[in-house]
């Protein structure tokens, strides 16, 4: 059992008490609401005849359904069902007391985008929502899961959920990351290495040179695939990145109340000799960027690397997972990624929607233009993102290389908006998830990637290998390359 | 309400869903989340994939045991998004309980607050019982919460079920909000000691 990480230290002061069923009662110090989970939540509270417990620890935004074309914005919306559930969120948070961020806020977004930029997240909390990318808020050295219905009805009724300690695993992440690889290939190096369910049953400690070097917003993208690995929870300890990003925003105390805080953050950080359930390590020095060629996040390669034949995988349900994997994605094993046509490139999602993500994709395509019939989405994670990137002309060089600019929401992650693949579209995406289905079109492919290799996709119009777009000097291999190999 | 709610034993017809790391997104895709209550979730279960190019039912295992209480599943069954649309789709399809190999966590916990036990046992029970409702469509299956089995025809499974849930269900105290309600001065206190909760 593990024993004075943060995860325990941070458990032990929000825990109220010893449930008879043998879990624990948890204190959930911030509550994030978005429209699609929470209506049925807070139809039941209202049967039962139950007020919000903590209406100041809650907080809510739209965007799961949230249009991002701007002139769909203007309400009523065109989509029926979607002014339903906002008009039901807007309903629950005024009749509640909570505090809303929606549209005409113009802080609107993603939750998980929205919260840490707000400074609303922040170290040794307990962040809950009904989202399972909750995680990503572990990156300020919280911790974050994702609850379903009857738990956000929990939560809003009593400030807490029931909840099993688990494991704590505390991987390693040694090395530097080259040019061109970033945060979003070092988690899914790990879920590759780990899989896609190595995580039940354990909260990921995140460590090591590689995320210590990390900025907050590269430590967000990697914490909020902890889910994705299986891990209901990942967290990184906070550090003096962690304390620099919150200074100054807005709901951050300031002075010598921050001092104070900072106290209590330094606290909550896992002891040099705390004990963990289990110690991964994993080295990311020579690691090229990565993508996935299945329909499970956990099946990813280096973007030159051949497609493994399903043989090639030790237990059954990897083999199978490979087979059904080949045929959707119509691949065949020892091909590699790249020259894989693409139809659609989206940019964002709560994962990857931050300002760096469209910094480091504009680097790319300035001076460049996408490729013919490649539709191209860039989705700003929140309106803050979307009105600095604005700011500093971000949002031209999209548009200029043929980018949809767009506002802010969850978009083509997940298609509850207009954006959705069509047909058997294959897209490129910054996004969390390659299920089948997940983009909206049941034959849709998708292939998960970082903010540049989306980029450069767009440009290549089929999956590249970003760097030959940054640095002459970086050994890159292209399609015809690996042509001439194989040959 | 939960003080009536000792669930010790489910039972009925079962249907196999094979496949492992069967995720939300095709237990309920996400455009059918639409809707502000979970009233008609059993007619988005498993919607695309029960369906064939011409939006007919095909023979996805649905189709075919209709009626059925007892899911059969394999590995890491519901990873992916935490929506209870999911389990509740399932629930109000028919199905009062699922046994598998094994289930993602936030599936589980969304099985408990909605009263269905979920039993894990090995890959060979599973495959076994799973071809044993192909032959016997009409073959009762019977899920022991407190003996953690499940029984069908002469072969009991000795399985596992989670202490929590297994707790929560048998003394009927699975619904979590009743639960801790009645701790909320606790709760109170618990927030006061926290540096980051101001006076309320």
């Amino acid at each position: 059992m593990s024993q004075n990480t943060l995860y325990d230290k941070v458990w032990e002061k929000h825990k109220v008490t010893e449930l008879p069923n043998g879990q624990d009662q948890l204190f959930i110090g911030l509550h994030l609401i978005h429209e699609v989970t929470s209506p049925q939540a807070f139809a039941m509270l209202e049967e039962r005849g139950i007020d919000v417990a903590f209406p100041e620890r809650n907080y809510a935004t739209t965007d799961h359904i949230a249009p991002t074309e701007a002139e769909k914005r203007n309400r009523p919306l065109t989509d029926d069902e979607a002014e339903n559930m906002l008009s039901a969120l807007e309903r629950n948070v005024t009749d509640n007391g909570i505090t809303f961020f929606g549209f005409e806020s113009g802080q609107q977004g993603i939750t998980h985008v929205v919260a840490p930029e707000l400074g609303l997240s922040q170290p040794g909390m307990t962040v809950a929502c009904g989202d399972s990318h909750t995680a990503t808020h572990g990156a300020f050295g919280s911790i974050g899961v994702g609850v379903g219905t009857s738990q956000i009805r929990d939560i809003l009724a009593t400030g807490c959920i029931a909840a099993d300690k688990q494991k704590v695993r505390r991987i390693n992440v040694e090395g530097s990351l080259g040019e061109g690889v970033y945060a979003k290939d070092i988690i899914l190096k790990i879920i590759q290495e780990l899989g896609v369910d190595g995580g039940v049953g354990h909260v990921y400690e995140y460590g090591g040179p590689a995320i210590e070097e990390l900025d907050m917003e590269g430590r967000l993208a990697v914490c909020n695939m902890s889910i994705e690995g299986g891990a209901r929870a990942g967290y990184i300890n906070p550090d003096e990145t962690t304390y620099e990003y919150l200074k100054g925003r807005e709901y951050v105390s300031e002075g010598d109340e921050f001092e104070q805080r900072k106290e209590y953050w330094e606290s909550i950080k896992s002891d040099e000799d705390a004990e963990y359930d289990d110690v991964v390590t994993i080295n990311i020095d020579d690691v090229d960027p990565l993508v996935t060629w299945g329909i499970n996040p956990g099946q990813v390669i280096e973007v030159s690397e051949p497609i493994p034949a399903p043989d090639s995988f030790e237990a059954r349900s990897d083999q199978e997972a490979a087979e059904r994997a080949l045929e959707h994605m119509d691949l065949e094993p020892g091909d590699s990624m790249l020259g894989y046509d693409v139809d659609v490139t989206f940019l964002g999602t709560c994962t990857n929607g931050r300002v760096s993500d469209f910094e480091v994709a504009a680097e790319i395509l300035e001076n460049n233009t996408i490729a013919d019939d490649v539709r191209a989405l860039a989705v700003p994670g929140s309106e803050t993102v979307r009105t600095e990137c604005e700011a500093r002309g971000i949002d031209e060089t999209f548009i200029e290389a043929g980018f949809q600019w767009r506002r802010a929401g969850c978009s083509m992650c997940l298609a509850m908006n207009d954006d959705s693949l069509e047909g058997d579209e294959v897209c490129a995406s910054s996004s969390n998830r390659n299920f089948i289905g997940r983009q909206g079109s049941k034959e849709g492919r998708t292939v998960l990637m970082s903010p540049a290799m989306v980029a450069a996709a767009a440009v290549e119009g089929e999956v590249t290998d970003a760097r030959r777009f940054f640095d002459d000097d970086v050994q890159t291999v292209s399609a015809t390359d690996v042509e001439e190999v194989a040959d | 309400m939960a003080d009536e709610a000792h669930i010790t034993e489910v039972g009925g017809t079962g249907v196999p869903i094979p496949g492992d790391d069967v995720d939300t997104d095709q237990i309920l895709p996400a455009r059918f989340m639409k809707e502000v209550t979970f009233d008609n979730m059993a007619d988005y279960l498993f919607y695309d994939a029960r369906r064939d190019e011409n939006g007919e039912f095909n023979d996805h295992p649905l189709n075919r045991f209709e009626g059925a209480s007892i899911a059969v599943v394999n590995q890491n069954f519901g990873c992916g998004s935490s929506r209870e649309h999911a389990p509740q789709a399932m629930m109000r399809w028919g199905v009062d309980g699922v046994v598998g190999e094994s289930f993602a966590e936030i599936f589980r916990d969304n099985c408990k607050s909605l009263g269905i036990p979920a039993l894990t046992a090995s890959h060979e029970d599973v495959t076994a019982l799973q071809e044993w409702i192909e032959a016997n469509p009409d073959g009762d299956i019977e899920i022991d919460v407190e003996e953690e089995t499940a029984t069908y025809d002469d072969t009991v499974i000795h399985g596992n079920i989670d202490d929590a849930m297994k707790e929560a269900l048998v003394d009927g105290i699975w619904d979590t909000t009743q639960l801790m309600y009645s701790n909320l001065s606790k709760v109170e206190e618990t927030a006061a000691d926290l540096p980051y909760v101001e006076e309320v």
